[in-house]
């Protein structure tokens, strides 16, 4: 008896969906326009995909979403939570209270139960001062009624969480536990404003997610399908439900990831450039051994600045609908406008009007997709120059992202990858996958669980080796806890920064560990 | 005279990371204390070093410690109320105005923040020009200025006041508190007469500052070029980072970066040697920037200015020169800044000869 899974991932223009088989095999896949209703896209694409396979739907055992229903929500400031704010570090931090660095209508949307209470430790574990706990009980008592959920920041929790756990007891027992709480230790790495940031939008969007998760088993559930359900995050890992709710945020900028590592498993590479060709863009990240390489910028989002991880990626304007524009003297224009989504009635080659990236790959014989004679007419030196333009663009890009003059794999990936050829300037060898233009649908269903770190340790008290072994050990607990099968957890990122001006060698650790779901 | 507003503000935040050379920690932080203190407070009275009378007591005021400490363990509301009022006590009189001691880094913004929450005016003036990792290494102490009495408080209401024989002693007795009092503390410092700041000051970098930031934040694409003609700098490289070789010792972030050119650069290798702040540039194995001419990394798209602790592999920049103020050129400057006080075993050679050379 075989057993499917699914796997969908929700982008601007498009939303994927596949079924593959025990072997990792795609049996099946759809591509919806996403449009405004991001539900609805997941509804359709779900459908479609079901009975495009026609296998029985009792042998769907997992299903895992890639949505952007958070960051949708946090962009948008709809559907938010209003957020009972605890920051545990007074005297110290008072300078810069909580939210400061908000924009105004994001600030009114959260509301304003905001605390500063006595406590939070050292970068050395020593307590500041010792913890209020009657303040915290005031606190909790004032925002009883007032608030969906809470966020609770205490200083150097990355170190010790003491004081933050004792708070979230203390929440717990005057809220009860139907008020979720989100505490910055599991969200976020030192750098309080950043934290405190994180957490503050994660316990944001947590009945978003609640609501996002009912609506993604209900379906299922109306498709005949009962089986476990995953959500993708951004590192390229899943989360279960239970986890997804504590915490959403991860969820946020999770569809390039998936495409990356689609990309990585089709082609069977581990380290190489992908490249993902989209209606509008162009996205060039890296792989390190299967996963994401990740960005040392700083990270806004919705205009909040947090310390969240993302995929290192760089962006150019040109995808499959990229319009181009030929004046009258033959010079011509690249994007970055493009005619996205609606490809199907506005190039040349699909008999609209607009000339598109799309019309010049058909008319080279690059590609063979709409009606060769819409664009037949066209000037043959003129065009050729354009494409090799296009091409300069994206070996660019490759380039960029480049940390050696070596030759590395590229492999394209996206609807629009057939734009590209064989040979790239850069690439040892450039691949073109079966199913890429799913990438992203069979990133979501291939993911696996992951468990993350990060911690000062002085390395003059612990010995570096020691460090980094309890580091290891963390991580790997906190994949078996996420839902990882331990026999296939292994360390896939080790990080240290020496801290400056600290005695004791302080450094900053961080793991990530990942594995296989536990069946 | 002026006042600081909030757009002022984030202005010179973005131009002071970019005067930190690659350290002086992100002024983040610091952008968002001054914030926030206008925000309760009102906007900041800044003056000119000529407005301020000669015998006018200026206390500049800044944070000591490890960036990293200061970003989670932010200040309180009082360490530089109870510092002064530690200085004004001890020395007898009142303070007129503060400054910022470096114009690089977190500690630009900080004295705004002060500023705003005691009501003192902010000289438009600082003691480098740029950011520099030790508390002598400022103009007033090549003119003889004694940095003590020193004040050093902490977020509990601890202070501490050191009168000690040299600036050395100063910066050893003051990082052992520091540690004691978790890693970073506020530190009042180098009280002078509006007469020795004026001679002995780098005068307007407040709004040296503020002009590199309204720069890099107004333009949405590559706005190195106008970086470079506002500074009258010089765009020495541009490429990918390909190694980092981050070595710690005695508590500073030391270490090289490696980067690759691209575009002009193709096929040449730019070193970066860093001990918190970029101390020197040697292109294919000739110095092309030296300590303490400033050596900034700024991200090639955006101009966004790149620090030590952000370096990482692939990161995509371009490396500009600005000569630093003149103060630091005598013997003594080059003594206590230049390319041997931190090891480098070279002459200084300031960047517009080098780069002339270049050119022959």
């Amino acid at each position: 008896m075989s057993s499917y899974r699914i796997g969908i991932d929700v982008g601007g223009t498009n939303t994927d969906a596949v079924i593959l088989n025990e072997a990792m095999e795609v049996i099946s896949a759809t591509k919806i326009i996403t449009q405004d209703n991001v539900s609805e896209a997941i509804l359709l694409a779900l459908k479609g995909v079901v009975q495009q396979a026609n296998i029985p739907t009792q042998r769907i055992t997992h299903a895992m979403l890639g949505t952007t229903h958070c960051t949708n929500a946090i962009v948008e400031r709809k559907h938010l939570n209003k957020v009972g704010i605890i920051r545990i570090g007074a005297p110290a931090s008072m300078a810069v209270k909580p939210l400061i660095g908000f924009p105004e209508d994001l600030q009114s949307r959260l509301g304003n139960e905001v605390y500063l209470v006595r406590g939070g430790h050292e970068y050395d574990g020593r307590e500041i001062v010792p913890l209020d706990k009657q303040a915290i009980y005031d606190a909790a008592g004032k925002m009883k009624g007032k608030v969906d959920s809470v966020a609770i920041t205490s200083i150097f929790s990355p170190v010790t969480q003491d004081h933050e756990e004792i708070a979230q007891a203390i929440v717990k027992e005057v809220l009860g536990d139907d008020i979720p709480v989100s505490l910055s230790f599991e969200i976020g790495s030192v750098g309080l404003i950043e934290r405190e940031n994180a957490t503050i939008l994660n316990a944001s969007v947590v009945n978003v997610a609640k609501a996002m998760a009912n609506g993604f088993i209900t379906a299922l559930n109306e498709e005949g399908i009962d089986c476990q359900v995953y959500f993708g995050q951004n590192d390229g890992t899943l989360m279960s439900v239970e986890y997804a709710m504590k915490y959403p945020i991860y969820t946020i900028a999770c569809g390039p990831t998936n495409s990356l590592r689609g990309a990585s498993y089709l082609s069977d590479v581990e380290n190489g450039i992908v490249v993902d060709v989209g209606g509008t863009t162009t996205d060039v990240g890296v792989l390190v051994d299967t996963f994401p390489r990740e960005s040392a910028l700083a990270v806004e989002i919705g205009k909040v600045r947090t310390n969240f991880r993302m995929p290192d990626l760089v962006s150019i304007g040109l995808g499959g609908g990229t319009i181009i524009r030929i004046k009258e003297d033959n010079t011509f224009t690249i994007g970055p406008d493009s005619v996205g989504y609606r490809l199907k009635e506005k190039a040349m080659v699909f008999g609209g009007d607009t000339l598109t990236a799309t019309d010049i790959a058909v008319f080279l014989g690059k590609a063979n997709i709409g009606d060769y004679n819409n664009v037949a007419h066209l000037d043959v030196l003129l065009l050729e120059k354009i494409y090799q333009q296009m091409i300069a663009m994206v070996e660019n890009a490759i380039d960029q992202m480049k940390t050696s003059g070596e030759s590395e794999p590229v492999i394209l990936v996206g609807g629009g990858s057939v734009l590209f050829p064989w040979q790239l300037k850069g690439a040892a060898h450039v691949y073109k996958p079966e199913n890429f233009g799913v990438a992203n649908a069979i990133g979501s269903a291939i993911s696996q669980v992951s468990g993350q770190v990060e911690r000062i340790y002085s390395l003059d008290q612990f010995g570096r080796l020691e460090a980094m072994e309890e580091a290891k050990r963390l991580a790997i607990e906190e994949a078996i806890a996420a839902g990882a099968n331990p026999d296939t957890c292994k360390i896939v990122e080790i990080e240290d920064v020496p801290l400056a001006y600290l005695p004791g060698n302080a450094t900053r650790i961080s793991v990530k560990a990942a594995g296989e779901l536990l069946k | 005279m002026r006042y600081l507003d909030e757009n002022a503000i984030k202005n010179i935040a973005v131009g002071a990371a970019v005067l930190g050379t690659g350290g002086g920690g992100d002024p983040y932080i610091g952008e968002l204390m001054a914030l926030q203190a206008i925000k309760e407070h009102g906007p900041v009275k800044m003056l000119e070093v000529d407005e301020v009378p000669d015998d006018a007591l200026v206390v500049p005021i800044g944070m000591m410690g490890a960036p990293t400490v200061l970003f989670e363990k932010a200040p309180g509301e009082n360490e530089a109320k109870n510092a002064f009022q530690l200085m004004e006590e001890h020395l007898g009189r009142k303070i007129f105005a503060t400054m910022p001691i470096e114009i690089g880094g977190v500690n630009s913004l900080l004295p705004v923040a002060i500023s705003a929450r005691l009501g003192l005016p902010i000289i438009n003036v600082d003691g480098m020009g740029r950011a520099f990792p030790e508390l002598q290494m400022v103009t007033f102490y090549l003119d003889g200025i004694s940095n003590s009495p020193l004040v050093i408080a902490d977020e509990r209401g601890n202070t501490s006041i050191l009168q000690t024989i040299d600036n050395h002693w100063s910066e050893r007795i003051a990082r052992n508190i520091t540690i004691q009092m978790g890693g970073s503390s506020t530190v009042a410092q180098y009280s002078m007469s509006g007469k020795q700041v004026k001679n002995s000051g780098v005068a307007k970098s407040l709004t040296f500052a503020e002009g590199i930031g309204k720069i890099i934040r107004k333009s949405k694409q590559n706005p190195i070029q106008e970086v470079l003609s506002f500074t009258s700098g010089y765009s020495l490289f541009e490429g990918k980072v390909i190694d980092i070789d981050r070595k710690t010792s005695t508590g500073f972030a030391r270490g090289i970066a490696t980067i690759e050119g691209i575009n002009e650069d193709k096929g040449k290798t730019l070193s970066l040697h860093f001990q918190n702040e970029f101390l020197l540039a040697v292109e294919n194995g000739k110095p092309v920037c030296i300590t303490p001419d400033l050596i900034c990394l700024l991200d090639s798209e955006t101009g966004q200015p790149i620090t030590t602790e952000g370096l990482r592999y692939g990161v995509r920049c371009t490396v500009i020169g600005i000569a630093c103020n003149e103060k630091w050129r005598t013997e003594k400057g080059i003594e206590t800044v230049g390319p041997r006080y931190f090891g480098y075993d070279l002459e200084y050679i300031p960047i517009e000869i080098i780069t002339s050379e270049e050119v022959i």
